[in-house]
C-alpha cells in the first residue's frame, strides 16, 4: 500500500483539527492501531499549532502545508509554514522551553515521544519545516523502554 | 466545545465535550476562569468522559487552572480520563499534581 496527501490551508486554530483527522485516515490505511493512530493525532495537532501560533504569530493569512505518505508499513508527515522561523533550532526543542510564557513548551517533547524520527529544519525569517516517521509495526517507541 | 457545570457535594463539576485544543483552548480558559471565580471556595473537578482530544494547547488550560486553583488553596481533580487522554497527561507528568480518577467522588451525605 501507497499513497500521497498534500493538504494546504490558512494559519486558523480551526484547521488543526482538519489536519489531524486527515493524516489518521491515512495511517489507518496501513494497519496502525486505534491507539497507535491517537498518538500520531497528537503530534500532527502539535507541529500544525506551532505552524499556526508560533510561525505566523496569529496572523491568519499565512500558509500551513501538511504533507502525508504511507508507504508499507511507515508514515511520514512533513508540517512546514513560510512563518517567523526558529532562531536556535536545539534550544527550542528542549522540554518545558517555550517563548511564550503561557504555553508549557511540551510540543517537541510530545512529537519526539509519539513518533519514532522528528527532523527541524528552520531558517529566521523563511519558516520551519517538520519532519516526523513512524513504522506500525516495529517495536516500542522510545519512551516505552526508557 | 461544550461546557457544563453542576454542584457536587461541597464542589464544582465541570464537564467538557469536545476536542481539546488550540480551537477550544482561549474558550475554555474562560469559562473556567469565570466559574471559578463565581464559586470561590470550592475545589474543582474537571470531567473528561466526553472528551477523546487533549494535546497541550488544551493541557496548558488545565495546568494553569491548576495554579490558579493552588494559589487560592483549592484543588483540581480530572475524571472520566479515557485511555488516549491519559496518554498525554502520562507525557507531560500530570498526575504528580493533580488527581485522576475515572469516576466522580460520592457527594457526602448530608
Ligand atoms: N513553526 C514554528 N515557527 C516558529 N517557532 C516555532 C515553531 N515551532 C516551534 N517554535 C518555537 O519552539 C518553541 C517550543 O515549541 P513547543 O515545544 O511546541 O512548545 P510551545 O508551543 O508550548 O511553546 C516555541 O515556543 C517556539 O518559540
Ligand atoms: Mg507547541
Amino acid at each position: 500500500m501507497t499513497n500521497r496527501m498534500i493538504l494546504r490551508f490558512l494559519s486558523l486554530a480551526d484547521n488543526v483539527g482538519l489536519a489531524r483527522v486527515a493524516v489518521a485516515q491515512m495511517a489507518g490505511q496501513i494497519g496502525f492501531s486505534l491507539s497507535d493512530v491517537e498518538e500520531i493525532k497528537v503530534a500532527v495537532s502539535e507541529a500544525v499549532s506551532n505552524a499556526i501560533i508560533h510561525g505566523y504569530q496569529g496572523r491568519e493569512d499565512g500558509w500551513v502545508e501538511v504533507a502525508c505518505s504511507v508507504a508499507g508499513d511507515e508514515l511520514v508527515v512533513t508540517v512546514e509554514d513560510w512563518g517567523v522561523g526558529i532562531a536556535d533550532i536545539a534550544k527550542a526543542r528542549e522540554p518545558a522551553y517555550s517563548t511564550d510564557p503561557e504555553r508549557m513548551g511540551l510540543g517537541f517533547v510530545f512529537m519526539e515521544s509519539l513518533m519514532h524520527a522528528v527532523v527541524v529544519e528552520s531558517a529566521p525569517g523563511r519558516g520551519t519545516r517538520v519532519e516526523m516517521r513512524r513504522r506500525a509495526r516495529v517495536g516500542a517507541l522510545s519512551r516505552d523502554v526508557q | 466545545m461544550t461546557i457544563v457545570h453542576l454542584l457536587h457535594g461541597p464542589r464544582l463539576v465541570v464537564a467538557l465535550k469536545g476536542d481539546l485544543d488550540l480551537k477550544s483552548a482561549g474558550e475554555l480558559r474562560q469559562a473556567l476562569d469565570q466559574l471559578i471565580d463565581r464559586f470561590p471556595d470550592r475545589d474543582l473537578i474537571i470531567d473528561l468522559t466526553e472528551v477523546e482530544f487533549v494535546d497541550s494547547s488544551g493541557l496548558g488550560v488545565i495546568l494553569g487552572r491548576y495554579k490558579r486553583l493552588s494559589a487560592r488553596g483549592r484543588s483540581l481533580q480530572l475524571t472520566g480520563v479515557r485511555p488516549p487522554v491519559r496518554t498525554v497527561l502520562d507525557l507531560a507528568g500530570i498526575a504528580k499534581l493533580v488527581t485522576i480518577s475515572d469516576h466522580l467522588p460520592k457527594s457526602p451525605v448530608r
